[in-house]
C-alpha cells in the first residue's frame, strides 16, 4: 500500500487539513489526518462504515472537538462556532440530510439562504426548482412527507443556496433507489459545472464516488492510508478488493 | 338564566385570554428547551410590578406598560443567558430544579423589593360595562390586548426571517447551525418573548386579581392545563387550549363547584389530558418518512 503524501501546492487547496484528530468524549475517531480539497476540485472520501468519514466533515464543520489545523482559503477555522465557520461559505448536507421535518419546502430553502440578503436568495431560488423541478412542486408543502429522494434533493438545495465555496455532501446515496442516486449525481455534476463550487464527498458507494471525484482518500479506523488522483485509486487492486468489490 | 350563561362564557373567554398568554409562553420554551418553565407566572407577576412602579413614578400608563414589557423581554434573556445556558445538556431533573429554584427566588424578590402586601393595579379601560353589559370595559380591553399580541407573534413567528429562524432552531437545532443560524441566541429570544408576553399577562390581570407576589401561581396552574389541552408543542392549540380553560373555569365555577373549587378544575383537566390524550386536542402530528 501506498504512504500517503500531503498535496503541497499551497495556493490551489480550498481546504487543508494537518493532523486533524477528533474525539467524541473519551472516544477518539480520527488520528491525525491530513487532507485537501482543491479549488473547484471534487474530492472523495472513502471507508468502511466507522472509519471516521462522517466524523471528519463534522471536524471541518466545528461540530465535534478537535486538535490539529483546518484552514479554509488560507484562514484558520479549527475551533471556530459551526454557524461562523458555516458564514464563511462551507455547506454541508448532513447525514440524515438534516431535513426541517415540521417545516415546508420553502421554509427550508429559505432557511438555506438564512445568512444571504433576502432579495439576492430570492433569484437563486429559481435556479433551485431547474436543477430539481420537483421540489417546485412541493414547495408549500411540509418536508417530513417528502420521500428520501426528495429529501435529499431538498438537502442539497438548502445547502447551495448559502452559496458555497466548499458543499459538504454525506452519502448523498445513502437509502436511495439506484435510479434515484443517478439522477442526484447527474444534477450534481451539472452544479459543478455552472458553479464551480468546490466539494468533499462521503460516500459508500466508491464507484460512484471516484467517477465523480478528481482526488481521492481512503480511511481506515481514523486514519488515511491511500491518497491520490480518483482514476489512479480506482484501478489499486487491494481498493477493488476492499470497497469496490470486483 | 341564559344571560348568565352568556355572562359566564364571555368574561371566561376575557380571563381565558390570559391564560391563552401564559400558556403561549409555556409552549415558546417548551418547544426550543422541552421543559416546562415554572418560574413563568413570577416572572410576569415581577414584571408586572416593574409597570406599577413606573406608574408611580408618575409615567402615563402605557408608557410605563411598554418599559415593563421591554425591561421583561432584557430579563428573560439574561437568565437563559446566564442561568439556563450551561445546563443546555444537563439531566432533566436539573433543570427543573432550576425552575423552581427560579420560582422561589423571583417571588422572594418580589416581596422583598415591592413588600407583600395586597396592591391595586390601575386598568387602562373605561370602568363602565360593555357590550350591552356583558363584559366590563377593563375585561374587553384587556381581551382585546390579548388578542393583539397573539396576532403579532404569529405574524411574527411566520413572516418574518428571524421568527423562521427561532422555529428551526427549537426544531432541529443542528441543522440550524448548519445553515448560520445562532441557535443559542435563538433560544435567549425566545425567553426574552416569553417573558415580554408574561408582563402583558400580569399587567392584563392585575386590575382583576390584585397585586401581590403570589398573584400568577393560580394563573399559571391554568394556563398549564390550557397548554396541555390544547398540545404543549403546538402555539395554536395552546392559545385556544387558554380561552378553553377561562370558559371552562368560569362556567365550572358558577353552576358545578363554586368559585373556591375553581382551581381543582385545572387540575382536573391536567390530569384528564394526560391520561386520556397526552399530546392534547391539537397536539403537532409530525408526518416523516424515510
Amino acid at each position: 500500500m501506498r504512504r500517503h503524501r500531503a498535496r503541497v501546492s499551497r495556493v490551489s487547496n480550498l481546504l487543508e487539513a494537518r493532523g486533524l484528530h477528533a474525539a467524541y468524549g473519551e472516544t477518539k475517531v480520527l488520528h491525525g489526518i491530513d487532507f485537501a480539497v482543491r479549488q473547484g476540485g471534487v474530492t472523495a472520501l472513502l471507508g468502511a462504515n466507522g472509519a471516521g468519514k462522517t466524523t471528519t466533515l463534522r471536524a471541518i464543520c466545528g461540530m465535534v472537538r478537535t486538535r490539529g489545523d483546518i484552514s479554509l482559503g488560507g484562514r484558520r477555522i479549527d475551533g471556530m462556532a459551526t454557524e461562523d465557520i458555516v458564514r464563511l461559505g462551507v455547506a454541508h448536507v448532513p447525514e440524515g440530510r438534516g431535513t426541517f421535518m415540521e417545516l415546508t419546502v420553502e421554509e427550508n430553502l429559505k432557511l438555506g439562504a438564512y445568512t444571504r440578503p433576502a432579495r439576492e436568495a430570492a433569484a437563486d431560488f429559481g435556479h433551485m426548482f431547474e436543477y430539481f423541478p420537483r421540489l417546485k412542486e412541493r414547495f408549500r408543502q411540509q418536508a417530513g412527507t417528502l420521500s428520501g429522494g426528495e429529501q435529499q434533493m431538498l438537502a442539497i438545495a438548502r445547502a447551495l443556496l448559502l452559496r458555497p465555496r466548499l458543499l459538504l455532501l454525506d452519502e448523498p446515496s445513502f437509502g436511495l433507489a439506484p435510479l434515484i442516486v443517478q439522477e442526484i449525481f447527474r444534477i450534481l455534476k451539472r452544479i459543478r459545472e455552472d458553479a464551480g463550487v468546490s466539494m468533499l464527498l462521503v460516500e459508500q458507494n466508491a464507484a460512484l464516488a471516484l467517477e465523480f471525484a478528481e482526488d481521492a482518500y481512503v480511511l481506515e479506523t481514523g486514519r488515511i492510508v491511500m491518497s491520490g488522483p480518483a482514476a489512479e485509486i480506482s484501478k489499486d487492486e487491494g481498493i477493488r478488493r476492499s470497497y469496490l468489490g470486483y | 338564566m341564559l344571560q348568565g350563561v352568556i355572562h359566564q362564557v364571555m368574561s371566561g373567554i376575557a380571563t381565558g385570554g390570559i391564560y391563552a398568554s401564559v400558556a403561549l409562553a409555556l409552549v415558546m420554551i417548551y418547544q426550543a428547551t422541552h421543559h416546562v418553565n415554572f418560574a413563568q407566572g413570577e416572572m410576569a407577576t415581577f414584571s408586572t410590578y416593574i409597570a406599577l412602579t413606573f406608574i408611580n413614578l408618575g409615567f402615563p400608563y402605557w408608557v410605563a406598560f411598554a418599559i415593563a414589557v421591554v425591561i421583561s423581554f432584557g430579563i428573560g434573556l439574561a437568565i437563559e443567558r446566564t442561568l439556563m445556558r450551561p445546563l443546555a445538556n444537563a439531566p432533566v431533573l436539573a433543570s427543573v430544579g432550576v425552575f423552581v429554584g427560579l420560582l422561589l427566588i423571583i417571588n422572594s424578590l418580589s416581596g422583598w423589593f415591592f413588600d407583600y402586601t395586597i396592591k391595586q393595579f390601575p386598568s387602562p379601560f373605561p370602568d363602565h360595562p360593555m357590550l350591552g353589559g356583558y363584559l366590563s370595559g377593563h375585561e374587553l380591553g384587556s381581551t382585546a390586548v390579548t388578542l393583539i399580541v397573539l396576532v403579532l407573534v404569529y405574524l411574527f413567528f411566520r413572516h418574518t426571517r428571524l421568527g423562521l429562524a427561532m422555529r428551526a432552531a427549537a426544531f432541529n437545532p443542528t441543522s440550524a447551525r448548519l445553515v448560520g443560524v445562532r441557535v443559542g441566541w435563538m433560544l435567549a429570544l425566545g425567553w426574552g418573548l416569553a417573558a415580554a408576553i408574561g408582563a402583558v399577562a400580569g399587567c392584563m390581570v392585575a386590575p382583576v386579581v390584585f397585586l401581590d407576589p403570589n398573584m400568577m401561581s393560580g394563573i399559571l396552574l391554568y394556563a398549564f392545563a390550557g397548554a396541555l389541552l390544547g398540545g404543549i408543542d403546538n402555539p395554536l392549540g395552546a392559545v385556544l387550549g387558554g380561552f378553553a380553560v377561562g370558559v371552562i373555569e368560569n362556567l365550572g365555577g358558577a353552576y358545578l363547584v363554586g368559585t373556591e373549587l375553581k382551581l381543582t378544575l385545572a387540575l382536573v383537566i391536567i390530569v384528564a389530558v394526560l391520561t386520556v390524550r397526552p399530546t392534547g386536542l391539537m397536539g403537532r402530528k409530525v408526518y416523516s418518512r424515510v
